[in-house]
């Protein structure tokens, strides 16, 4: 490969709960994310696409370090992120950083927007008085806001402003690599797009690297160079994007882009088909997709299926033993 | 739902040890010798030590938390000195009295004061609420010891209607009625404040869930207002009053200290207060651990209705 | 694109911020401002105690013995040993105060660390405290102080101890409670990936946001306090002779009932006083503080909007038409702001047709349908005008028994989040025959009956046994499906469904929409269909009205509005949407933001954002006029036919 990869996810796990009680009893445990093998390289966007319960959410906190996986390794850049997490979390987090998505709720409520953006510069990057100063107005600057908004509290904005403010914060660090957790889906479809042009300006204009994470597959399609699909803690499908959309291998990730209302366009999928996650107290064994699947056969029960490239596409991974072969999407 | 109260009753079994380490250590950090405090400054230090040796006090604290344990199991809660009998006797008969006052005080805050929350929330910046709120501020603003003189003064000396003091009629006494006679006035005084209490966040229960998307729910079903306050919000407002209501037997339970004294109830509260003063300390011991348990018991019950309410609880 | 007109919420910065007119807020109380000035006052001549020419409170003087009130020389009368009252009160009441005071700081501050620290790191540290505070929780509380007094001996300074001990664990598990719900909020996240440690994070970013529940609940406990310790007192357990606060003089007074009531009386009356005018204040302190109750959050709404209709439309309904909305008006009256929600609406209903009503939030789309049937919360909203005609008969004319009978029945609901809206305490089955019963006459064993076919219809299977269950267990798609089951008990004419898949993810969503597609057809009910969601019309709707402040700007067949539309929003919002398989499409974001309904401009309210506006589109009233069939659209320079989709 010509570039080498920015961050390097291999096989990570991250499980809740477990362990045991005082009297040796098992405690529920549930698997949030396993097995998670991915890289995300240099300059480019790696959309992450599933619905609610997939384990996004969990991975990306993974990446910023907020949470550390309980098997599994993440490099970045070559080092340890999760020793690195541990040991120097603002080392970490002067070249990770984090949008949320709720842009109200990652505001403290009680703090002017200029002591929230000031944070990072003082305790990571340690500027004096006038060195911050000018980093606010460039900051402001960059995600198009006025700088007499600086003395103001989170809630005297709307949640498009309140979002372009949490952009500034996590760009106030100057970091490499930016994941977006739902950055969009708490906004009206005008502010949105009006986020998502900020979004796509600076990473031309500061040369960033994104991991953008979103239920929504319209957006992610719009701004992802690569596209994985997870569904119940796995990753199903993972590719260039292009690829994906136009010719999904595996079901689901068939069944999802089937399934998005799209303007102009009025069919409806069969209504009583099976939509319910497996038990994920009780996973079942194989893929957890086999029960809504149409193709499903007695193979995807007896183990889960490996990510395996499709024929010809060397970086187009699915996990099926039946993927869907050649044809587009209807 | 058996199983779950069982639960609920292995799970009381930490809190009561832990409740008897807290009883044994209060009275293990009294300063002084209790030895020279049972016999009196004038006593020979021959006879302090032969006390202490029979006390165990000359055991290390965790020995002799074991073996005070092991006579608690056995029902052996030491001799009062001043009462010269068993502490658990006395405090068993005088812990009658005291839950048939607290009882009757606690089922009289809780009927009065959901029924006043759910008033005042129906009725809200209504004249009933207005009237609520300020006797309810009344009620928990005024100090219960003082309340329970006020109403002797008013209803046993100037009207006669009840009587000041004690349980039973001195004379020919002794019936139903008669108990229920010298029960009003200190339950009536042991209640007010916990009415206030339950009532204030019986409203504010109340309030909440009628602001929910459920009780919305209700109304665009065409249910009656009767139904969509009665059924449907009363219920989700009483989950949150009931543990409430738990804690406030716990103030009934101590408030009972105040309104014995008061009124001369031969109950457990009246019986510390002189315990105390006649620094009976195992009297003591023995009064605050027996209290402290039944509150336990009280919270277990109200954890099993809650739970019998909220199926999420389950 | 830079926003430079005023923030958000100009309504709320009109009040200053919110922040320094707490005071102001506390002042508006009047019980609050009567408790705080007693509560001053006693303060003042407490502090002035020793200045004051008042007699030693400590000097016998028995020939003065138990003289009443306003007796010469002392103004209270004496007590059994001939001391002045007067004098003793206000020394006793200092006393008291600062007894109550110091409890309060101390269990405050004790119980908050706890609180803070136990909540911020969880796990076992959390563990380790809540079991300490659970083991004094579980003394009722007065005894535990009992316990503690007479372990440590009589005194007012054990007293104190005592009273601010068994407090620790009431601020503790309060703080405890806000201080989780805080930290995991996002803005902690985002703190530490800022950089602050720990420490910095606890107390620099979450303890701002407790402190006000921190005073709240003081302001709460502090008269209980001061009530506790008199008790001690009283019994003789806290001040001890000849120092006398508030409580041991009643307990003094007691001996002597019945002979001299008013030694007894007065130090009652005084304690009586004194934590009345703390609660007052207190429960002010509360008012302006609790986030809730300054939202007005906890006002109770009534069974159905109030209708206070300014003007009565003249125009008669179509008879085609199973709902025959004209000139919707609702407001929301907060304060002394009027926020025109819907301004002038008229829509209409054929049967068994789909209208879906579209909007960004704010435009007063779920207004508009939650307005019919009167379920928009009273206060703050009102209809203000315009009428509804249900086959006829005007929804804000008819008395509140016939809304009740018409709800449910002839238009029932489907609402956004199908956690919230199910009751949680009651079975599925339970909601859904109490839906049945409650518009016709028969057994719970018929309405089981028919809840069981209900579920069947919604393709739900084994119904039986899913009748039994309560909502927390079933999936979200198998709620909304029990929702629109509820929806359709009574054979609905219409039904309102807002934002019917909002909260559902997209296989779900696309699954819940065939449904209701299918079940509308099947039983020929109208829907109106309330979407932000310009890819959910066009799977349902027949026909579209996009609403804008308040206000359809624009409306007619989905297909015609999504290809060619007239009004510059519509064309400018359907640019927003990013479309699948589309992706190189460049998103048109629509510059500046919606205006807010307490403050519209003449004219166009979208002029400000719209490149097509003129003069004209600010003068005056722009009404909907016809464009093209079944068509209509709020613009005078409306897009060119083909002008959409550059």
């Amino acid at each position: 490969m010509p570039e080498a990869a920015l961050l390097q996810i291999d096989n990570a796990e991250r499980v809740f709960g477990g362990g045991r009680t005082l009297f040796g009893r098992r405690l529920p445990a549930v698997h949030a994310v396993q097995g998670i093998s991915l890289d995300v390289k240099k300059g480019e966007t790696l959309g992450v696409v599933g619905e609610s319960g997939c384990g996004k959410s969990t991975l990306a906190r993974l990446i910023v370090g907020l949470d550390r996986p309980t098997a599994g390794s993440i490099t970045f850049d070559g080092r340890d992120l999760v020793a690195e997490a541990r040991s120097d979390p603002q080392k970490l987090a002067r070249r990770v950083q984090y949008v949320f998505q709720d842009p109200v709720a990652s505001l403290n409520p009680r703090k002017t927007i200029r002591s929230i953006l000031e944070a990072p510069l003082r305790h990571l990057l340690g500027l004096d008085k006038a060195a911050r100063a000018a980093r606010l107005k460039e900051l402001m600057e960059a995600v198009n806001l006025a700088p007499e908004f600086l003395d103001r509290y989170p809630h005297e904005f709307s949640g498009g402003q309140a979002q372009r403010i949490g952009i500034a914060r996590a760009l106030a660090a100057d970091p490499e690599l930016i994941v977006l957790d739902e950055p969009v889906s708490a906004l009206d479809v005008s502010v949105q797009a009006q986020v998502l042009n900020i979004l796509d300006g600076l990473k031309a204009r500061f040369g960033l690297t994104y991991v953008f994470i979103s239920h929504d597959l319209s957006v992610v399609e719009s701004v992802s160079d690569r596209v994985a699909v997870m569904y119940f803690g796995r990753i199903a499908e993972i590719g260039p994007a292009k690829q994906i959309f136009a010719e999904p291998r595996h079901p689901y990730t068939h069944l999802l882009l089937s399934s998005a209302p799209t303007p102009g366009k009025r069919s409806l999928i069969p209504e009583d088909a099976n939509t319910e996650l497996p038990d994920p107290y009780a996973p079942p064994p194989g893929c957890a997709f086999h029960a809504r699947c149409p193709r499903g056969t007695d193979t995807c029960l007896a183990a889960h299926p490996p990510l395996e490239p499709a024929p010809g596409q060397p970086s187009h991974l699915t996990a099926c033993y039946h993927p869907i072969e050649g044809a587009g999407h209807a | 739902m058996a199983a779950y109260i069982a639960k609920r009753l292995l799970a009381a079994i930490p809190v009561l040890f832990g409740l008897s380490i807290i009883v044994f250590l209060i009275m293990a950090m009294i300063p002084g010798d209790p030895a020279t405090a049972i016999l009196g400054s004038y006593a020979t230090p021959e006879n302090v030590a032969r006390l202490n040796a029979d006390l165990g006090l000359d055991k290390s604290l965790p020995q002799q938390y074991l073996i005070w344990l092991g006579n608690l199991l056995q029902g052996d809660l030491g001799r009062s000195y001043a009462l010269n009998r068993p502490v658990l006797d006395e405090v068993l008969e005088r812990f009658s009295a005291t839950l048939i006052l607290a009882g009757t005080a606690l089922v009289l805050c809780s009927i009065l004061g959901l029924l006043a929350g759910v008033i005042s929330a129906v009725r809200q910046y209504g004249l009933a609420d207005k009237l609520i709120t300020v006797l309810v501020l009344i009620g928990i603003s005024t100090p219960s010891f003082w309340l329970g003189l006020l109403l002797i003064l008013a209803f046993a000396v100037k009207i006669r209607l009840f009587p000041a003091s004690g349980m039973y009629a001195i004379y020919g006494g002794g019936d139903l009625p008669d108990l229920l006679h010298h029960l009003f006035l200190p339950a009536l005084t042991l209640a007010v404040v916990a009415t206030g209490v339950i009532a204030r966040l019986t409203r504010t229960a109340m309030l909440e869930v009628l602001r929910q998307d459920y009780i919305r729910t209700a109304r665009a079903k065409g249910l009656t207002e009767r139904r969509v306050i009665y059924r449907h919000a009363f219920k989700a407002a009483l989950v949150s009053v009931i543990p409430v209501i738990g804690i406030q037997a716990g103030f009934v339970l101590g408030g009972a200290v105040y309104i014995e004294t008061v009124f001369q109830w031969p109950g457990i509260g009246s019986m510390l207060v002189n315990a105390i003063s006649t620094r009976d300390l195992l009297l003591v011991q023995g009064g605050v651990l027996v209290v402290a348990a039944t509150y336990v018991l009280f919270n277990l019950a109200a954890d099993v209705v809650q739970t019998i309410l909220d199926p999420r609880l389950r | 694109m830079s926003d430079t007109a005023a923030p958000a919420m100009p309504a709320r910065k009109k009040r200053g911020g919110g922040r320094p007119s707490a005071l102001r807020l506390l002042l508006n109380n009047t019980l609050a401002t009567t408790g705080l000035l007693v509560l001053v006052l006693i303060i003042l001549i407490a502090l002035a105690a020793p200045f004051l020419p008042l007699p030693d409170p400590d000097v016998t003087a028995p020939a003065d013995r138990l003289l009443r009130p306003l007796a010469d020389g002392h103004l209270l009368g004496t007590d059994a040993l001939g001391r002045d009252i007067l004098s003793r009160l206000i020394w006793g009441a200092r006393v008291s105060l600062a007894v109550g005071i110091s409890a309060t700081l101390i269990a405050a501050f004790f119980g908050s660390l706890i609180g803070l620290v136990a909540g911020y790191a969880g796990g076992r540290v959390d563990a380790l405290l809540m079991r300490g505070i659970d083991m004094v929780m579980a003394f009722p509380y007065i005894l535990l102080a009992l316990a503690i007094v007479a372990a440590l001996g009589p005194g007012l300074l054990n007293a104190l101890y005592a009273i601010a001990v068994v407090n620790i664990p009431f601020f503790a598990r309060n703080i405890r409670g806000i201080t989780i719900g805080l930290s995991r909020r996002e803005f902690v996240d985002a703190a530490r990936l800022s950089g602050k440690s720990n420490a910095r994070i606890l107390f620099g970013e979450v303890l701002p946001n407790v402190l006000p529940i921190i005073i709240i609940t003081m302001s709460t406990t502090i008269g209980w306090m001061i009530l506790e310790t008199a008790g001690l007192s009283f019994l003789g357990l806290g001040a001890q002779p000849p120092q006398a606060d508030l409580g041991s003089m009643l307990g003094d007074g007691r001996k002597i009932l019945f002979t001299a009531p008013h030694v007894s009386i007065i130090p009652g009356l005084m304690i009586f006083v004194l934590v009345m005018s703390i609660n007052l204040f207190g429960d002010g302190v509360r008012d302006v503080l609790d986030p809730r109750l300054k939202s007005g959050a906890l006002t109770r709404p009534v069974a159905r909007t109030a209708v206070e209709r300014a003007r009565v439309p003249e125009r008669q309904p179509h008879k085609d038409n199973v709902l025959d909305v004209v000139d919707l008006n609702t407001q929301f009256h907060i304060g002394s702001s009027v926020y025109r929600a819907v301004g002038g609406v008229d829509l209409h209903l054929k049967q068994g047709e789909c209208l879906g009503i579209v909007g960004e939030s704010g435009s007063g789309k779920s207004v508009t349908a939650m307005s019919l049937m009167g379920l928009v919360p009273t206060p703050p909203g009102r209809i203000t005008g315009g009428a509804a005609w249900l086959e006829g008969e005007d929804l804000f004319a008819v008395s509140d028994e016939r809304i009740r009978q018409l709800r449910g029945a002839d238009v029932s609901h489907v609402f956004q989040d199908p956690l919230s809206t199910l009751h949680p305490l009651f079975t599925v089955g339970d909601q859904l025959t109490e839906a049945i019963m409650a518009h016709r006459p028969i057994k719970r064993s018929d309405a089981d009956k028919r809840a069981e076919e209900l579920l069947r219809l919604v393709r739900i299977t084994n119904p039986t046994e899913r009748l039994k269950v309560y909502p927390h267990e079933l999936s979200g798609g198998m709620r909304q499906r029990i929702c629109i089951a509820m929806a359709l008990a009574n054979d609905a004419k219409i039904i309102i469904a807002d934002e019917p898949t909002t909260a559902l993810d997209v296989t779900v969503q696309a699954q819940i929409l065939s449904l209701l597609d299918t079940l509308r057809r099947e039983s020929n009910a109208a829907i109106l269909f309330i979407t932000h969601d310009f890819g959910v019309v066009s799977a349902v709707c027949d026909r579209v009205a996009v609403m804008y402040a308040g206000r359809i700007v624009e409306t007619g067949r989905t297909q015609d509005v999504l290809e060619n539309p007239a009004h510059p929003y519509t064309g400018k919002l359907i640019d927003c949407v990013p479309v699948l398989g589309q992706p190189e499409r460049r998103l048109d974001a629509i510059e500046g933001r919606p205006p807010v309904v307490d403050n519209l401009p003449a004219g166009c309210a979208f002029a400000d954002r719209c490149p097509r506006a003129q003069a004209d589109c600010r003068a005056g009233e722009i009404t909907l006029s016809p464009f093209g069939e079944d068509r209509a659209v709020r613009c005078l320079h409306p897009l060119e036919r083909g002008a959409a989709h550059a």
